[in-house]
C-alpha cells in the first residue's frame, strides 16, 4: 500500500464543506446589528475545508497507521490491556442511556442514577470498601481526590500537622505529583531489592505528621506484599490512613480485597481493570471507594437511594466539594457496568485468576532467557531486565519487537529496576499468542548474540524509524502552520 | 467458559506444568491466609448478552431520553455529524494506548498534532495540550498554572463564570491554599469597577468566561485594559462554537485559554466524559499540563510526530511535576479533530450564525407573550435569560410532559435572580420546536 503522510490541512481547498445544515427559517438579520463589532471575528474562521468523503478516508489512513489493542498483543504492564468487548460498546451508544442532558430533574434519569449507583455498590463489593464515588475522571484524579479525603480527614479532627504521605520508590508518578498538587510533602522511601516496603525505613517515618501511605498491591513488580498487615497495623497506629493505588487490581478480583487488608481509600481504573477502552490515551474513569470514615468528605454530589429513588445530594457540608463538573464519566462507566454483569462474580475471579496463571507461565518460560527481577510467584505482570550486553539496551528490545508485530512492554519501569521492561498478558491473551511472543523474546535474545545490529537498528518495518525526541523538544512544532 | 478468556482446562494443565505447580490456588499462596476471600464476590451470575441488552433496556426505559432541548448551562445539544462516530469506532484508534511508541501510534499522534492546531488557531493561542478532563477541571488546572508561575497564592474570578467551574477551581484553590475572589455582576456580565477594586499585586490571575454563563460576550478588550499588573495571567474560558462569530481571546490578549469542546462530537452524555481544552502563549508552554504532541523527523528524515516536552509530566517529574493528570480525553479530542474538519471554515461560521440567529428569533417570540422579558441587556451568543411571574420548576415540569427540557433555573446558583430561567438554542432547534415551546411558555 502507498504511503499516506499528508495532514488534513494540506488536502483542504478553499470552497469544500463536509457539513450541511437545514434551512434557517427564522430572520436573518445582520450579525453587528446587536452585537458591537469590536467583539465580532476580525478575520476567517481558520479550519481546513475537505468533503464528507474526503475526512473520511484522510482518518481511515490515519486509523492505519495505528497499532490497537484488536490489531495485536499489548502486553504492557501496569496498564492492563485487556480485551474491550463490543457490546459494551454497543450499550454505551443507546440513545435511552445517553440522550441525557446532565441537568435533566432527577425523575427523569432514573435508569442512568440507578445504573450508577449499582456500578458503584459492585466496585465497593469488589474492593471491601464501604462507599464508592464515581467521579474522579481518571486513575490520577482518583488519587488526587482520595488524597483530599485524606487530607480533609485529619483537619476535620484538628491535626493540621499531618501532612506527610509516604511513597514507596517503586510507586507509579502519579503518586507523588498527585501528593504535591493536593498540598501534601511527599516522603519517598527505598524499597527491598525485591520491591516490598521496608518496615525498618518506614518506621522512621512514623510520627505525628503523617497523613498517609500509598501503596500499589500487588507492587509495580508484580509481587503481593506479604507484611501488609503489618504495614496497616503501623501505619494506623501511628494516625495515618492507608491509600490503596488500583492499577493493579486485576491480580486479585475474588480473592483478596483492599479494604479488608486495612486500606481506607483507593481509586479504580475502570480502562484497566473493567475493560473499557484506553481511546488512545483516554477517557478513562478513577472512581475511588473509601471506609464509612471518610464518607463525609467524598465529592458531591453524592448518588443516593430513598424510597426506591435515586437523587442527587448536594447538602453534604463536610464534602471536599466538586472535582469535576457533573458526575463522573458516564459513559466509561456505563460500559464497566456492562462488564461487571457480564462477567458476574464468578467471572471476575477467573478473570484474575487466569491474568496471574499467564503471567507465571510467561515468567516461567522467559526467565531462561532474561534476568528477572524478582523469581518468585508474582501476580497479574512481572519484570524482565536487560540481559548483559555492550551495545543492546532494554529501548532497543522493545524497538525490535515492533518488527515482529507487538506493542513493547512497559519499559524502564519502576524506576529501581534498572532496565526494567514490564510484562502484564491479562486473561484475554490466548496460549498461543503468549507462546508466540515468547519465541519472538527467545529469538531477540539470539540475535543479540548472533546479529546486533538487527537488534539495534530496529524497528525496520514499521511506517516510520526511530524518532528524533530531541528535534522536537528543541525545534518546538506543536501546530501546523497553514 | 467466559466468552473474553480464551484458556481453555487443557491450557491451564499445560500452563501449570511449565511453572511446575498443581493448581492455580498455589499461585495466591502469598496472600495472608486470613485476607483471602472467603466468599464468592456477591454480584450476581454472568450474563450473556441477550440477559444484559434486556437489562440495560428496562434501564433506558426509566429515563426520559432524546427531549426536545432548550437548555445549555455547559452541555449543548449540538448536532454530530454520522462521520464522526463512523470514524472513533475504528479499534485501530479506540483500542490503543497513549501513543508511547511512535513508530506504531502515528495515527493517534498526527490526530492529536492536528487537534493542537485547530484549537489553538480557533482560539487565537500559541498552543494546546492533548486534552484534559474537561472545561472545569481545564479551569482549575489554569489558575495552578498562573499560581505557580507567579508565585502568587490568589485567584480573581468572574461571578459569570459558570458556577460549576467555579466549584472545581475552589476546590483545587482550597487544597493548594489558593485564595479564590469573586467579582460582582453587572448586568449579567463581570463588573468592571468591581475588578479593579479587587486585583492587586497578589492576583495571580484573573479568570473570566465569555461567553460568559448567562450566555453574554463579554468584553475581553476592556477586562484585559484593566489588569494592570504585568505578571497577572489572564484567564479567558471560552466556547469554541462561539468562536465562528466572535473574535478569539488570544487577539484580547489572553495568557491562557480553556474551555469545554463537548459541543464538538461528544453528545450530552449525562455529563460525561467532556472535553477539557487548555491553549497557552509561547512563554508558557513549558508550564502547560498533560500531554502534547510535537513535529519531528525519524532517522530517515521522513516528518512525524512524537509526544515530546515530557519533563513538564508525572511519569518523569513525580511530585515536581507541572500537573498529576496522565489518561487524558483522546478520543473525545479526535471526536472533536473529526467533527472539526467537517464543519470546516465555513460550517463553523454557519453553525454559530444559525444558533445566534435562532437564539435571538426565540427570544422575540418569548417576550411577545407578554409573560417573559429579558433579564439582562448585554449582547448574547445562543444562550440569554428570561424572567417570568412563576417559578421555572413548575414550568419546566409543564414542559416535560411534552417532551420538551426547559431553560435552566438560576435561583438555586444565583439567589437574586427569583423566577429566571436560562434558555439555549442550538441549530439543531426547528422554526417549529421553538414556536410550539414558546406556545407552550405562553399558556403557562
Amino acid at each position: 500500500m502507498k504511503e499516506y503522510n499528508k495532514l488534513i490541512f494540506e488536502i483542504s481547498k478553499k470552497g469544500r464543506c463536509g457539513y450541511a445544515l437545514p434551512e434557517l427559517e427564522v430572520d436573518n438579520s445582520p450579525l453587528d446589528l446587536i452585537i458591537p463589532k469590536n467583539l465580532l471575528k476580525t478575520r476567517d474562521v481558520k479550519l481546513p475545508e475537505v468533503s464528507e468523503n474526503g475526512v473520511i478516508r484522510h482518518y481511515t489512513r490515519l486509523s492505519n497507521k495505528n497499532f490497537g489493542l484488536d490489531t495485536g498483543f499489548y502486553p504492557l504492564g501496569s496498564c492492563t490491556m485487556k480485551y474491550n468487548p463490543k457490546i459494551n460498546e454497543v450499550i454505551a451508544r443507546n440513545p435511552k442511556m445517553v440522550n441525557l442532558h446532565p441537568y435533566q430533574p432527577e425523575e427523569s434519569v432514573q435508569g442512568a442514577l440507578e445504573m450508577m449507583h449499582e456500578a458503584a455498590e459492585h466496585l465497593a463489593e469488589i474492593s471491601g470498601m464501604d462507599q464508592v464515588s464515581l467521579q474522579p475522571a481518571a486513575g490520577s484524579h482518583g488519587e488526587m481526590a482520595g488524597l483530599m479525603l485524606i487530607k480533609a480527614y485529619h483537619e476535620k479532627n484538628g491535626d493540621f500537622k499531618r501532612k506527610n504521605i509516604i511513597v514507596p520508590d517503586s510507586a507509579h508518578g502519579t503518586n507523588p505529583s498527585s501528593v504535591q498538587i493536593v498540598g501534601l510533602n511527599v516522603i519517598e522511601i527505598k524499597s527491598t531489592p525485591e520491591g516490598d516496603v521496608d518496615i525498618e525505613v518506614l518506621k522512621e517515618h512514623l510520627n505525628d505528621e503523617l497523613a498517609g501511605f500509598m501503596l500499589t498491591n500487588p507492587s509495580t513488580l508484580g509481587i503481593f506484599e506479604k507484611n501488609i498487615e503489618k504495614i496497616s497495623t503501623l501505619i494506623h497506629e501511628a494516625g495515618g490512613l492507608l491509600y490503596y493505588d488500583g492499577a493493579n487490581m486485576n491480580a486479585i478480583m475474588g480473592k483478596a480485597r483492599p479494604g479488608d487488608m486495612g486500606f481506607d481509600v483507593m481509586h479504580f481504573n475502570l480502562h484497566k481493570t473493567f475493560s473499557t477502552p484506553h481511546g488512545g490515551g483516554g477517557p478513562g474513569a478513577g472512581p475511588i471507594g473509601f471506609k464509612s470514615k471518610l464518607a463525609d468528605f467524598q465529592p458531591v454530589p453524592v448518588i443516593e437511594k430513598m424510597n426506591n429513588k435515586y437523587r442527587l445530594n448536594y447538602d453534604r457540608p463536610d464534602s471536599i466539594g466538586k472535582v469535576r463538573s457533573f458526575y463522573g464519566n458516564y459513559g466509561v462507566i456505563l460500559r464497566a457496568y456492562a462488564y461487571i454483569l457480564t462477567m458476574g462474580g464468578s467471572g471476575l475471579e477467573t478473570a484474575s485468576e487466569t491474568a496471574v496463571l499467564n503471567a507465571n507461565y510467561m515468567m516461567a518460560r522467559l526467565k531462561e532467557h532474561y534476568p528477572v527481577a524478582v523469581d518468585k510467584v508474582c501476580k497479574h505482570e512481572f519484570i524482565l531486565t536487560e540481559p548483559a550486553h555492550e551495545k543492546i539496551t532494554t529501548l532497543d528490545i522493545a524497538k525490535r519487537l515492533l518488527d515482529f508485530g507487538y506493542h513493547p512492554p512497559t519499559i524502564y519501569f519502576p524506576l529501581i529496576i534498572k532496565g526494567a521492561m514490564m510484562i502484564e498478558p491479562t486473561e484475554t491473551e490466548s496460549k498461543e499468542t503468549m507462546d508466540e511472543f515468547i519465541e519472538t523474546m527467545i529469538n531477540i535474545r539470539k540475535e543479540m548474540e548472533e546479529n546486533p545490529e538487527a537488534v539495534l537498528s530496529a524497528p525496520g518495518n514499521t511506517l516510520i524509524k526511530r524518532v528524533d525526541e530531541g528535534k522536537a523538544a528543541r525545534d518546538i512544532v506543536v501546530t501546523h502552520s497553514w | 467458559m467466559f466468552r473474553y478468556i480464551p484458556a481453555t482446562e487443557e491450557d491451564r494443565k499445560e500452563m501449570l506444568d511449565v511453572i511446575g505447580i498443581n493448581s492455580v490456588d498455589e499461585l495466591f499462596d502469598d496472600i495472608p491466609k486470613n485476607l483471602k476471600q472467603s466468599q464468592p464476590l456477591n454480584i450476581g451470575a454472568p450474563m450473556s448478552e441477550i440477559e444484559l441488552k434486556k437489562r440495560i433496556e428496562e434501564l433506558g426505559n426509566k429515563n426520559l431520553s432524546n427531549l426536545i432541548c432548550f437548555r445549555g448551562a455547559g452541555a449543548y445539544d449540538h448536532y454530530i455529524p454520522a462521520a464522526v462516530d463512523h470514524l472513533i469506532s475504528r479499534s485501530e484508534f479506540y483500542t490503543a494506548y497513549t501513543p508511547y511508541q511512535p513508530e506504531i501510534s502515528q495515527g493517534t499522534l498526527q490526530c492529536i498534532f492536528e487537534y493542537q492546531t485547530m484549537i489553538a488557531d480557533l482560539t487565537g493561542m500559541f498552543a494546546s495540550n492533548a486534552s484534559m478532563y474537561d472545561g472545569a477541571t481545564a479551569a482549575a488546572e489554569a489558575a495552578m498554572v498562573a499560581a505557580t508561575v507567579t508565585k502568587r497564592q490568589e485567584i480573581v474570578v468572574s461571578k459569570s463564570v459558570n458556577p460549576e467551574t467555579r466549584k472545581v477551581l475552589k476546590t483545587y484553590c482550597k487544597f493548594r491554599d489558593i485564595k479564590v475572589v469573586e467579582i460582582e455582576l453587572d448586568e449579567g456580565a463581570t463588573c468592571i469597577k468591581d475588578l479593579k477594586d479587587k486585583i492587586s499585586d497578589k492576583t495571580a490571575g484573573v479568570m473570566v468566561q465569555s461567553p460568559n454563563f448567562f450566555g453574554i460576550i463579554e468584553d475581553l478588550d476592556e477586562i484585559r485594559e484593566n489588569i494592570i499588573d504585568k505578571k497577572t495571567k489572564y484567564i479567558v474560558y471560552t466556547d469554541l462554537v462561539a468562536m465562528g462569530i466572535l473574535k478569539t481571546p488570544g487577539e484580547s490578549g489572553a495568557d491562557i485559554v480553556i474551555g469545554d469542546a463537548q459541543s464538538f462530537g461528544t453528545g450530552l452524555t449525562y455529563g460525561g466524559p467532556y472535553l477539557g481544552f487548555m491553549t497557552i502563549t509561547k512563554e508558557l508552554i513549558r508550564k502547560m499540563p498533560g500531554r502534547i504532541v510535537g513535529e519531528s523527523v525519524d532517522q530517515d528524515g521522513k516528518r512525524c510526530y512524537v509526544l515530546t516536552l515530557q519533563a513538564r509530566e508525572q511519569h518523569i517529574r513525580r511530585y515536581k511535576a507541572t500537573s498529576n493528570i496522565c489518561s487524558n480525553h483522546a478520543l473525545n479530542a479526535l471526536a472533536a479533530t473529526i467533527h472539526m474538519s467537517l464543519l470546516g471554515r465555513v460550517g463553523l461560521e454557519k453553525v454559530a450564525e444559525q444558533c445566534y440567529k435562532k437564539a435571538n428569533y426565540t427570544l422575540r417570540k418569548i417576550v411577545e407573550t407578554d409573560r417573559y422579558k429579558l433579564k439582562f441587556n448585554r449582547p448574547f451568543f445562543r444562550e440569554f435569560v428570561i424572567e417570568g411571574e412563576e417559578s421555572p420548576e413548575i414550568i419546566n415540569e409543564k414542559l416535560l410532559k411534552d417532551g420538551i427540557l426547559g431553560g435552566y433555573p438560576l435561583e438555586k446558583e444565583y439567589p437574586e435572580l427569583k423566577n429566571t430561567s436560562l434558555v439555549c438554542i442550538t441549530e439543531k432547534r426547528s422554526k417549529l420546536e421553538i414556536d410550539s415551546f414558546v406556545e407552550r411558555m405562553g399558556e403557562i
